[in-house]
């Protein structure tokens, strides 16, 4: 087993954010039972801002700390700098990940751009509903 | 924090009497043991009398077929390189199965790069190999047959003596992988019908770093290592003496209460599985209920990923292992696992304890207070568990 930063263990221990958003404006759901991890990122958006953000996830301490750090890392930002993060990013704030374990930090990346294009897509509809 | 020790399977203490009788060997009686003055003549006699007591404990009827080595690893390398070089004239193929340990799977395909051809036999839902398997896929071509005698993994403990029969009757050579199971369950070499058998000595309480292969008179075989004429020119290298001396003390050890010991862990064992189906929902048991070794438990604890149970138990002073792929570098769950036909998922969840001398039924029951609640913690933020509940 790798031996991850305190700060990975800290947000494994004491997971951000956990849980789901009713009705959410968002939702990227990514990553395979093969591959071992699975995760459920939700957005909650008002006026181009993410005001709320939870995930689910089903993998190893890396999967669970980044699933953690992003949505702490999102919480706040408008969807234009929350774009901006990178699987790096997500890494270094948890003061580095195992090599072997960056994919997680991948996978918070895409679990991210698709929840953003998930609320994309749902305003468009509602936008062709309403116009 | 109290710690409890549950990853046998992956390496054992030195048990104090085998420390003991080694420590001379690093210091006062340090010779080397192809010298023929009195330091030498001190450390050929205690290999000796170490040769004896693994050629014992495996009932192999000279000493004299006892090889050490550096380890399991090694001695694996050794029995299908060894016969593979040696008798290409006769045949390039060698049949193994699909659960094998990697030291095995690993050579067999570095031969398959050499030329040789492999056949690896499939296992049913309880990793056993059926011995009609083994009889359909000799051929002429066929020089070694190459089955472990208890899985690392899942405990199962596989057919040998059949096997071996069929080997014997086909005129094929037949190694088997005993790592798991040397010291711990009774076996003889000539009851299995083995050639070839590979041990370690820190599997069963002795140290790192010293093996042995079983090789049996007559058989044809490639040296391993060459050099000076050590261990019959086979395997070249100033002996390992310390390591040698506390391996044959560590067989000396287990052949004392094997059966009583088996037995103690057996009970332990069924203690714990049952304790934990009881306790957690969504557990299937990995592995043979009963046909598997005394101190091994394997489960899958489904929608929750192995890794970070072992995380939360790790804070518990709980050491266990997983075969889910995140504690290795590659991303495909436990081949053993998914060649018993468990879904990717499933090998995902799964947890082994593995049982030794030093465990009470107090260090069970607290794995057993613990674990519920570290599983409802995790599922709580599973979606897997989630879409279960949702279904």
């Amino acid at each position: 087993m790798p031996t991850y930063s305190k700060k990975v263990m800290d947000h494994f221990n004491n997971p951000r954010n956990m849980g789901e958003i009713e009705n959410p404006d968002g939702v990227g759901k990514v990553g395979n039972p093969v591959c071992g991890d699975i995760m459920n990122l939700y957005i909650r958006v008002e006026n181009d801002r993410i005001v709320d953000a939870r995930f689910k996830t089903f993998g190893c301490g890396a999967a669970i700390a980044t699933s953690s750090m992003v949505t702490q890392m999102i919480k706040g930002k408008n969807l234009e700098e929350a774009l901006e993060i990178s699987n790096r990013s997500v890494a270094e704030a948890l003061d580095g990940l195992p090599p072997i374990k960056m994919h997680c930090s991948v996978l918070a990346e895409e679990a991210l751009k698709s929840a953003i294009d998930d609320h994309f897509k749902k305003k468009e509809l509602s936008q062709d509903v309403h116009g | 924090m109290k710690r409890i020790y549950l990853d046998h399977a992956a390496t054992t203490p030195v048990h104090p009497e085998v420390a003991r009788a080694m420590m001379p060997f690093f210091s006062e009686r340090f010779g080397n043991a192809s010298t023929l003055y009195s330091f030498g003549r001190e450390a050929r006699e205690a290999v000796e009398e170490a040769r004896g007591k693994v050629a014992s404990l495996a009932g192999a009827q000279s000493p004299q077929e006892i090889i050490f080595t550096g380890g399991g690893t090694e001695s694996d390398n050794f029995a299908l390189g060894g016969i593979a070089w040696a008798n290409q004239k006769k045949g390039d193929h060698i049949i193994t199965s699909a659960v094998e340990h990697h030291a095995v799977l690993n050579t067999c395909k570095f031969l398959q790069k050499r030329g040789f051809k492999v056949t690896y036999l499939p296992v049913d839902q309880y990793g056993f190999i059926d011995p009609d398997d083994v009889k359909k896929a000799i051929s002429d071509r066929t020089i070694l047959i190459s089955i472990m005698h208890a899985n690392n993994e899942v405990g199962t403990i596989e057919p040998i003596a059949e096997i071996g029969k069929i080997a014997r009757d086909n005129g094929v050579y037949f190694h088997t992988d005993a790592v798991q199971s040397f010291g711990h369950v009774p076996l003889r070499v000539d009851d299995l019908n083995v050639d070839l058998l590979s041990a370690s000595g820190h599997k069963l309480y002795g140290p790192k770093g010293v093996g042995m292969l079983y090789i049996r008179k007559g058989t044809k075989i490639a040296p391993f290592l060459y050099g000076g004429d050590q261990e019959n020119k086979r395997r070249a290298g100033t002996e390992n003496v310390p390591g040698i001396v506390g391996f044959g003390k560590a067989c000396e050890i287990a052949a004392g209460g094997m059966t009583e010991e088996s037995g103690r862990l057996g009970r332990l064992r069924d203690r714990f599985i049952k304790g934990i189906l009881e306790k957690i929902e969504f557990v299937q048991l990995n592995g043979h209920p009963t046909k598997r070794l005394p101190g091994n438990v394997n489960v899958s604890v489904k929608y929750v990923e192995g890794e970070s149970m072992l995380l939360k138990l790790d804070g518990k002073g709980i050491c266990a292992s997983s075969g889910s792929a995140c504690t290795s570098s590659i991303l495909e769950p436990s081949h053993v696992l998914s060649a018993m036909g468990v879904p990717p998922d499933v090998a995902h969840s799964s947890l082994r304890f593995t049982l030794g001398r030093e465990n009470t039924e107090e260090d069970v029951d607290d794995v057993l207070d613990v674990l519920p609640d570290i599983v409802k913690g995790l599922r709580l933020m599973s979606p897997l568990y989630q879409e279960k509940r949702g279904s």
